[in-house]
């Protein structure tokens, strides 16, 4: 069984025969130092490091790799050395990179002879450093154990000999360094890297001289080194997780953006030491499990007054669930205090009905005012409920409009409305969001009060954006030209929130637009480059289109069915795919009809996404063998329409779709940083 | 303090401070029948259900119960359906959540019954009870014992009426049959 340690943590080793696996994804020099009881290193035959790689019961690689094995036999230790204290370092003066932040983070696993892990260790939150110590290795009553430490140094493997009380540590960095570059002018230049992966393997495969190391296997069998399968998370975190908190000091931008991602100019790198700063103990590879902050409590409230509305006021492990759950509680407790006073007033008008009956079918009332009195108390009795049912509505609609006006200003981009200041700050970001909020939902009975309509992520049912004249409230709207250019209008609006609330080239746009009758609306789209390819026009761009899609569910379902994931063919996009249809079916064969309606069956389980720009009666040709399709997808409209039931009573609300204000810039704004993202991290 | 209520008599939900009672909870516990055999997958569960009917005028308007475990409104809340019972010795099996100030306004009384799903009647049940507990302090308002009450397999319990400005609460303590709160509809309405 691995322990996975965590920064600080140590384990018992059970033998003394063990061997050090360290892998990260650049070449890098792994060495050892060797000290005793205080501390102190005695001198440079106390340094195991790629000039002087065997030391009595050590033994390190000569020459810098992206993976390593260190023979350690602790029995064959001196006996006056109490710790030794395994280091890498970044080779200096080679060209590669020259902190630990631009790498993946280094994984280092303590391991029998037989390659049973014994513990293992993820170097997270490194960013400037150049050198790192790694693990110690110390004798603790007659036994020995081992520690994660983790603890980097801006200034190289000098600064970390420095720290470890060498005196001559200047020279022995120099040292190591030459004896690094000789090492690598000896092996083979590694090919240019083509993907992460790719660069990975093949340059652990690449300096493969190490076979002089005694006792340890080849060093070619490295694809097999646990952490190229096992800790996918722990990898990436170095560089594009968020926790970094522990050691970097300086005032680095948020590691969440592009602007400041791993890959970044090295000689962007601030020289100030990082180091130093509170341990970090979360877990690397278990993120999710850290308990969450606390969420915002309402302050106490007066004794019969309701409590003051906190947004983020729900249960959930980040604030992005909390405000998604309050959403939706906002969003039932409508829908029942709707249905309350619904109710009430049902019922009140039912019983006047009722009395008035009564009243009408008695002789008695007939004669004299008894009548009258009796028709006035039945209307009374009417109004008094319908008044207690409205007061209590309205108190239930102030609270949720307060709730409202703190929760809206709170929210993230992927919820929040086009014309929140949210968006002027917009960055493209590192997580796909949990929910899309594709509009607004209101009542008759709550016009001033509208909830956010949030979808989660990613989309379980394609989109289809109706452009026919079916059940819109706004009449408004005859001109049939005018309603084609709002549904495709607002289907590039909820394509550029997917496009941009996706991570930079998670997201590909392609569009159909047969007739080139979208061109316009298609231009914030079109302008800034998002796109995946410029929109097909014609029957056979709509084909090319629809097989290009078909062909890409039909390879990830086999994929995935036959779990063979990774033998999908390298030039797979696999980033989530959009395909925006413009009237269709213009332009679309039975060939075609029948492809899109496999995409809209089995994409959105494959990543591939529809939204149909369409009036249904332009497909009345095809008579009820489109139903089906119509029926999958979700209907969104260009105009309010109140065509959305809840689930919980199943009022018909009204859909706002979410518009971008008039004359705003913000889409070209939004999609100008997505564009610029991609471009910038070349996808 | 547990009132033992007899049948009929009526408290007033009034608290003793002068506030009024403002959420409710019924709650209805039993003992899971012992396993019996060697298939245990035969025993005979006891399923017994909670419900709770929302009158308006001595009109049905909304019910609460396993199939509907929520009002319309939202002001009454089933926990869940319970098939086996014996959750925790004297702990409630089943329990409907009352928020009396969310309880829409034509709604004047709301009535609480048990029924055996299954069919036992309460002779055969063992250590079943339901109960009314002020959900705001954990006290409990009425208690009753269904377990040896007879060749019965339902009881209308108790109703929670509109009384003025606040609620009151009278303990019914009907036995009468039925699988479901529909069976009980005709041995409610005289109590309304």
């Amino acid at each position: 069984m691995t322990a996975e340690l965590v920064r600080g943590q140590n384990h018992p080793l059970p033998e003394a025969r063990i061997e050090i696996r360290v892998s990260a994804g650049k070449p890098i020099v792994a060495g050892a130092t060797l000290s005793d009881e205080q501390g102190a290193v005695h001198g440079v035959e106390w340094v195991a490091h790629p000039g002087s790689p065997t030391l009595p019961g050590i033994e390190v690689s000569k020459q810098a790799a992206a993976d390593h094995r260190l023979a350690c036999d602790l029995d064959a230790l001196p006996e006056s050395v109490h710790r030794v204290s395994v280091l890498l370092a970044l080779p200096s003066g080679v060209g590669g990179p020259v902190r630990f932040g631009a790498v993946a983070a280094p994984f280092v696993a303590v391991t029998g002879l037989d390659g049973s892990e014994v513990a293992s260790y993820t170097i997270t939150g490194l960013d400037a450093e150049s050198a790192v110590v790694a693990l110690e290795l110390y004798r603790r009553q007659g036994a020995w154990k081992v520690r994660a430490i983790g603890q980097g140094y801006a200034g190289g493997l000098a600064e970390l000999l420095t720290d470890q009380g060498l005196p001559q540590a200047h020279q022995l960095a120099g040292t190591i360094n030459e004896a690094v570059a000789q090492g690598l002018a000896r092996s083979v230049a590694a090919p240019p890297p083509r993907t992460a992966d790719g660069d990975r393997s093949r340059q652990a495969a690449t300096p493969v001289r190490g076979q002089d190391q005694g006792g340890t296997a080849p060093q070619g069998v490295h694809g097999q080194v646990p952490p190229q399968h096992g800790h996918p998370g722990g990898q990436t975190s170095g560089s594009a997780g968020p926790s970094g908190a522990g050691t970097t000091g300086h005032g680095a931008p948020p590691s969440g953006y592009p602007s400041g991602p791993g890959q970044a100019d090295p000689s962007a790198v601030t020289p100030s030491a990082g180091v130093g700063g509170p341990v970090n103990y979360s877990h690397p590879g278990r993120q999710p499990a850290a308990p969450p902050p606390p969420p915002p409590t309402a302050p106490p409230a007066q004794p019969g007054q309701p409590a003051q509305p906190v947004a983020g006021d729900a249960t959930g492990w980040s604030m992005e669930e909390r405000l998604y759950n309050q959403v939706w509680g906002m969003f039932e407790d409508l829908a029942r205090s709707a249905a309350a006073y619904r109710s009430a007033v049902d019922f009140a008008e039912s019983r006047m009905e009722q009395e008035l009956d009564k009243v009408l079918s008695d002789p008695r009332s007939r004669i004299g005012g008894q009548g009258d009195a009796a028709r006035e108390a039945a209307r009374a009795k009417h109004s008094q409920l319908v008044d207690r049912a409205r007061e209590s509505l309205d108190r239930d609609l102030a609270q949720l409009t307060a709730e409202s006006e703190v929760v809206e200003p709170a929210l993230p981009p992927a919820f929040a409305r086009w014309d929140n200041p949210v968006w002027q700050g917009y960055r493209v970001p590192m997580e796909v969001p949990m929910a899309l909020r594709l509009g607004d939902l209101h009542l008759p009975e709550s016009a001033g009060l509208s909830i956010p309509m949030l979808v989660r992520l990613p989309l379980e049912r394609g989109l289809w954006i109706d452009s026919g004249r079916a059940g819109s409230v706004d009449a408004s709207i005859a001109d049939s030209d005018e309603r084609r250019r709002l549904a495709m209008e607002t289907a590039v609006a909820h394509a550029a929130r997917l496009l941009a609330v996706y991570p930079a080239g998670d997201y590909a746009v392609h569009v159909i637009d047969p007739g080139g009758s979208g061109a316009t609306a298609l231009a914030p789209l079109t302008s800034t480059g998002v796109l995946a390819a410029p929109p097909a026009v014609g029957a056979a761009g709509v084909n090319e289109v629809l097989a290009g899609l078909t062909q890409r569910v039909d390879l990830v379902q086999m994929a995935i069915r036959g779990g063979a994931a990774d033998s999908l063919p390298p030039d797979l996009d696999t980033a989530e795919q959009l395909v925006i249809v413009n009237d269709f079916p213009h332009g679309f064969d039975d060939r075609a009809v029948t492809q899109l309606r496999y995409l809209a069956d089995e994409g959105p389980a494959v990543g591939v996404h529809l939204m149909l720009v369409a009036d249904r009666e332009d497909a009345s040709a095809y008579g009820p063998l489109l139903d089906p399709l119509w029926r999958s997808l979700l209907r969104l409209t260009p105009v309010p329409d109140d065509h959305l039931a809840d689930p919980w009573v199943g009022h018909a609300w009204t859909y706002d779709p979410s518009r971008v204000p008039n004359g705003s810039q913000v889409l070209q704004h939004v999609l100008t940083q997505v564009a610029a993202a991609r471009r910038s991290w070349n996808r | 303090m547990t009132v033992n209520m007899t049948k009929g008599q009526a408290i007033s939900l009034q608290k003793n401070d002068g506030g009024t009672l403002t959420a409710v909870r019924m709650g209805l516990g039993w003992q899971a029948a012992p396993r019996r055999g060697l298939f245990g997958s035969r025993t005979r569960e006891i399923d017994l259900d909670a419900s709770a009917v929302l009158f308006a005028d001595k009109q049905p308007v909304d019910v609460v119960f396993f199939r509907h475990l929520v009002s319309d409104d939202g002001s009454v809340r089933h926990t869940g359906d319970n098939l086996v019972g014996g959750v925790g010795q004297g702990g409630d099996d089943e329990a409907i959540l009352v928020d009396l100030a969310r309880v829409p306004v034509h709604i004047d009384q709301i009535v609480f019954t048990v029924n055996s799903f299954t069919g036992q009647t309460f002779q055969e049940v063992q250590d079943a009870f339901c109960r009314l507990v002020d959900e705001t302090n954990g006290q409990e308002l009425a208690r009753y014992t269904l377990a040896g009450g007879g060749q019965y397999t339902a009881q209308i319990m108790a109703k929670v009426s509109r009384a003025g400005a606040g609620w009151q609460m009278t303990a019914l303590g009907t036995p009468a049959n039925g699988r479901t709160f529909q069976d009980l509809m005709p041995a409610i309405l005289p109590h309304l």
